[in-house]
């Protein structure tokens, strides 16, 4: 956080600085860890085993805040009797088909439950639309009617009970043969965490893309969040989970999503089997029947429709729903780059996006930006997306000559963040308007201008079309005020329509709660809703942080309703009290009739904790005055998943899909229901059961720099940070160095099936070798900036990477995977491509070759 | 010069009588950096931004002088940064006016082996054409079961977590209406 987040740590020192404890855990040894009051290291990949390992400790010796476990989570709720735990057969839960690796939902369900996911009880689906994506905003659908509980939590089929079996095996010297964490350390992180967890004190968790970019990326995420829950740290000031996004509307692009499966809010993007009709679509998001909240999504999808497509939207045609592209599968970006390379895909726009370095294996995204028919880049600096015809690692090997090249590459240049208006989402959910500051040089414009012209420069060509697919764009709503020289759109017209409207006044919403499902209100992203009310742009509030409270609820505007901690009903008691004076936040006020306190309260405002839901009652109605997880069709915070997940109900320990090592605790070695595309350009390191992984011996880990961003466009090309951070680097410990013979400051190549990359040693004891299952482990740091372009050149890390993919969200592992290093610089030319062939050769590798996937026998039972 | 002028030109002796005892800002001023004025107070507009780079959102005022960004520093009004920033924000004015930003269309023609200029206004009918063009290659109806697709998946785009909620709202609604599904950005990622 120090490296990456740097100003956002100022708050993590202040807190240290008033006596809270810091921990650091990570493979490498960074400016956090150094600030930390404990730092661990771990084995690259193993989060879910440490973590487990808490779990149990927590429950083993009952630490679990149990009146809030009772009353805010799903603890309690029987799950059906079919359901087999990856405890009994060695990895896999109950319901996978081996034929697809991916699994039968079903018996993991509440009991008494039918499957109500999106895509229904088969994951498949969901899989290659990455599904659970959709859960940023809401829990998936349930049906009414209570749930069998068990307060005593003794039933054996419990979510307490499963989940203590779950994790028995997670002892500390399991973790220490997995992690490479000593007992001693583990130990001190659990008691530290637990005790500073309760009535009194709140502990908070905080985590980057250390955990997402993982095969099993979703889960990390997942086992945080049941020690978060166990504990009782959600909805609770200086508690949580805080995901550290690292770009600067990463959050807002997913709300406002350039995402394949998703429409704006987190809808659905319609797919073709599963939503033909309107009704079909809508009922795939909620339950007619639903509690909370999601109850309302028919509104919010009836109302982004009539947003998209004003006057031509109407009850009779179900609001243009045909006018939607239909998913049939997998089209995330990586599925695309491969189709690329096989011809289909055309054309391609690059918008502040680097992937020749930014995505994993760097080779067959340029290849396949070398077989388009055109490309349009638009940036602020000539990247590496834009130059691979000319001078990229392929034209170097030969792979790609100029002459022979067809790809059409249009270079626009874009406005920079002062010459444009409009609204960031960091990472907590904030919105902040930032005003234009001057006009873009030459012919730099925003996308903003850039999308909106080209629009209308589509539509007008199309003018008069009579073809059937070219309604949808000719109907479409695309009249916003232009101004200036350039004809510049508006972005407040803009940020209007997201907000929301009513259609015969014009009106703004003030609250999503005002959508309608009859096509009198249209809105853009619903959960934005409010942050135009009263027609004032609420995200250009600028109160000075130290005129207001400390929640600061006038700079700026967050998602939804200007809640600052999401679901901090729990910061209450089930009867309304705060739990502690210490950590009060949201309190009910019987005199006012009304939750009151220094945040926006996230609960209907005068919903009486004492409120019981008549029989029958449904959305917001149907959830008691104790639910505080609005958003879940139970209102309970889910320790155990019943649907939505795609690989399994609860975390499970499996190794990266490239490791050195055998899965210490069951047969099946890793996720079996990653998202994989096996394929001769996309071989992986062979890793156990498989032969030849010590072809392959070390761990290899990626990061960022403080100095640089991403992909580096927006930072090799700076003079004071090219100056900070002047080259390409590989951190190795003495202890490798020797094993090696790498010198300090002296060169080095690292190697995978993919390609070889080069770069500058840095000998350190930042990275320290492993004890892991009897063996000596060393791992391998790098950063991925680097590219051929910029004042500072070198070598890209993501070159190193293959693509295998979380099945949840179709994020790639590569925050891990294994690698060879040697001494001295890589071969060049034609050599290279050589020199990997020998490497693929000895790792027993051709092109028929598919990495197993099953690993264990799906039939047996333990 | 009086000897209370010469003495006060000491920075010692201002150090060790004046208000600044460590002897960190007015103690050890030259009488060059008294002559100076930061270009904050010159500036003749200053624009409430956010830093372009990592999540934390932090604040910036942006000053300009006659029509050229001349600082950027953070905002002290943030209650998230507190006017601090980063080295990447602190470097941000090099981002913005740097002199290898590029300003102007650059074109490579298939099989071109360089750059070729060309006007915005043409490159963007040109671009308009190829999006027609692909999408009339490429568009598929139904399925095999007759089943509505109405889409293209002749042409993709990867960008978005570096742009503003507006543009990607844009973004998505300018290419869902055209039947375009593989729309993508660093989230992903
Ligand atoms: S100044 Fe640094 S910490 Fe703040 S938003 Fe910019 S990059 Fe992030």
């Amino acid at each position: 956080m120090a490296e990456c987040h740097p100003v956002g740590f100022q708050w993590v020192m202040e807190a240290k600085d008033r006596g809270a404890t810091v921990i650091h855990v990570d493979p490498r040894f960074t400016r956090t860890s150094a600030l930390a009051d404990r730092y661990v290291p771990i084995r690259a990949g193993t989060d879910i085993a440490f973590l487990g390992g808490i779990v149990n400790y927590i429950l083993a010796n009952e630490l679990d805040f149990r009146e809030y476990v009772l009353a805010y989570t799903n603890a309690a709720t029987i799950i059906s009797e079919d359901f087999r735990d990856a405890e009994d057969i060695d990895g896999l839960f109950s319901g996978f088909k081996p034929d697809r690796h991916a699994y039968d939902s079903t018996t993991w369900q509440y009991e008494g439950q039918p499957t109500l996911t999106a895509g229904g009880a088969d994951t498949n689906n969901q899989r290659a639309t990455a599904g659970p994506l959709l859960h940023e905003s809401h829990g998936p659908p349930l049906a009414a009617g209570d749930h069998r509980r068990d307060e005593t939590l003794r039933d054996p089929r419990c979510v307490y009970q499963i989940l203590k079996r779950h994790f028995a095996r997670y002892t500390p010297e399991v973790v220490e043969a997995t992690c490479g964490v000593s007992r001693e350390a583990f130990q001190a992180v659990c008691e530290a965490w637990t005790r500073n967890s309760g009535r009194e004190r709140t502990t908070a968790l905080v985590y980057s893309v250390g955990w997402t970019q993982h095969s099993v990326g979703v889960q990390y995420i997942r086992t945080g969040a049941i020690i978060q829950a166990l504990l009782g740290n959600m909805g609770r000031p200086g508690g949580g989970i805080l995901a550290l996004r690292g770009h600067a509307s990463i959050q807002g692009s997913t709300d406002v999503p350039t995402l394949f499966n998703l429409l704006p809010g987190y809808l659905p993007m319609p797919h073709h089997a599963l939503h033909p009709t309107f009704d079909a679509w809508v009922g795939s998001m909620s339950a007619p029947d639903q509690k909370g909240f999601w109850a309302s999504a028919r509104a919010y999808a009836t109302s982004l429709l009539k947003a998209y497509w004003g006057d031509a939207a109407t009850a009779d045609n179900d609001y243009c729903y045909d006018y939607l592209p239909r998913m049939t599968g997998d089209h995330g970006t990586y599925e695309t780059a491969l189709s690329m390379i096989d011809g289909t895909v055309k054309g391609y726009f690059l918008l502040g996006q680097n992937p020749a370095v930014g995505s994993a294996h760097g080779r067959a995204q340029r290849l396949g930006m070398a077989n388009l028919d055109w490309l349009v880049v638009r940036d602020l600096f000539m990247i590496e997306s834009a130059t691979f015809w000319k001078d990229g690692p392929e034209v170097a090997t030969g792979e790609v000559v100029p002459e022979r090249c067809a790809t059409e590459v249009f270079f626009l240049p874009a406005a920079s963040h002062v010459e444009k208006e409009g609204t960031f989402t960091q990472t907590q959910r904030l919105l902040q308007w930032r005003e234009k500051a001057v006009e873009p040089p030459g012919d730099a414009r925003s996308e903003l201008w850039f999308f909106y012209h080209l629009g209308r420069i589509i539509r007008r060509k199309l003018a008069g079309s009579t073809q059937a697919r070219d309604r949808a764009i000719l109907d479409l709503t695309w009249d916003y005020p232009e101004s200036g020289a350039e004809s510049d759109p508006s972005a407040e017209a803009v940020l209007k329509e997201l907000n929301g409207y009513e259609v015969a006044t014009g009106k703004p919403l003030s609250t999503y709660v005002q959508a309608r499902d009859d096509g009198s209100t249209a809105v853009g992203c619903w959960i934005y809703t409010g942050v135009y009310a009263d027609g004032v742009n609420q995200a250009a509030r600028r109160k000075p942080g130290s005129e207001q409270s400390w929640v600061a609820l006038e700079w700026g505007w967050s998602w939804p309703l200007n809640r600052r901690i999401l679901y901090n009903r729990a910061s209450a008691d089930p009867q309304g009290r705060p739990w502690s004076e210490r950590k009060a936040y949201i309190r009910w006020d019987d005199k006012q009739g009304k939750w009151i306190g220094p945040d926006v309260p996230d609960f209907e405002p005068t919903k009486h904790p004492e409120y019981r839901p008549p029989e029958g009652a449904t959305g917001p109605a149907g959830l008691a005055g104790d639910d505080a997880f609005i958003m879940q069709a139970d209102g309970k915070a889910w320790l155990y998943v019943p649907s939505g997940l795609i690989d399994g109900p609860l975390p499970t320990h499996y190794e990266p899909v490239e490791s050195p090592i055998r899965n210490p605790l069951y047969g099946q070695q890793a996720n079996p229901a990653r998202r994989a595309y096996q394929r001769p350009d996309n071989q992986l390191n062979p890793s156990p059961p498989e032969a030849h992984s010590d072809v392959f011996p070390y761990v290899l880990a990626v990061g960022r720099l403080t100095e640089h961003h991403t992909a580096g466009g927006m930072s090799r090309n700076l003079r004071y940070l090219a100056e900070l951070q002047p080259a390409m680097f590989v951190e190795v410990s003495p202890e490798l160095a020797a094993e090696r013979g790498l010198e300090h400051l002296g060169w080095a190549h690292l190697v995978t099936l993919r390609s070889a990359i080069e770069a500058r040693v840095v000998v350190t004891e930042r990275i320290t070798p492993l004890r892991v299952g009897g063996r000596v482990l060393h791992q391998i740091w790098v950063p991925y900036h680097w590219g051929g372009q910029g004042l500072t050149r070198g070598d890209s890390a993501n070159d190193l990477f293959g693509i295998v993919l979380d099945p949840n969200v179709l994020i790639q592992e590569n925050k891990v995977g294994t690698c060879d290093i040697r001494p001295g610089r890589r071969p060049t030319g034609p050599a290279l491509r050589d020199y990997i062939a020998e490497y693929h050769r000895r790792a027993g590798v051709t092109p028929e070759r598919r990495s197993p996937i099953v690993t264990t026998d799906p039939h047996r039972e333990d | 010069m009086g000897v209370r002028t010469w003495l006060g030109s000491w920075p010692v002796y201002r150090q060790l009588t004046g208000s600044d005892p460590l002897g960190l800002g007015a103690a050890a001023k030259s009488a060059r950096s008294k002559e100076l004025t930061a270009r904050t107070e010159t500036a003749d507009s200053v624009a409430r931004s956010i830093c372009p780079y990592c999540a934390v959102g932090c604040g910036q005022r942006v000053y300009v002088k006659d029509g050229q960004v001349t600082q950027i520093e953070g905002d002290p009004d943030s209650p998230i940064s507190r006017g601090r920033l980063c080295p990447k924000g602190a470097a941000s004015k090099n981002l913005v006016t740097s002199e290898l930003r590029q300003q102007k269309v650059r074109y490579r023609r298939p099989y071109g082996t360089e750059w070729e200029d060309l006007d915005l206004a043409t490159a963007m009918d040109m671009i308009a054409d190829r999006v027609i063009a692909a999408r009339d290659a490429t568009w598929e109806d139904v399925d095999s079961d007759g089943r509505p697709l109405h889409r293209t998946l002749g042409f993709a785009s990867l960008g978005g977590a570096t742009l503003d909620n507006e543009e990607n709202y844009l973004i998505k609604k300018l290419f869902t209406a055209l039947g375009a599904l593989q729309i993508e950005n660093q989230a992903r990622i």
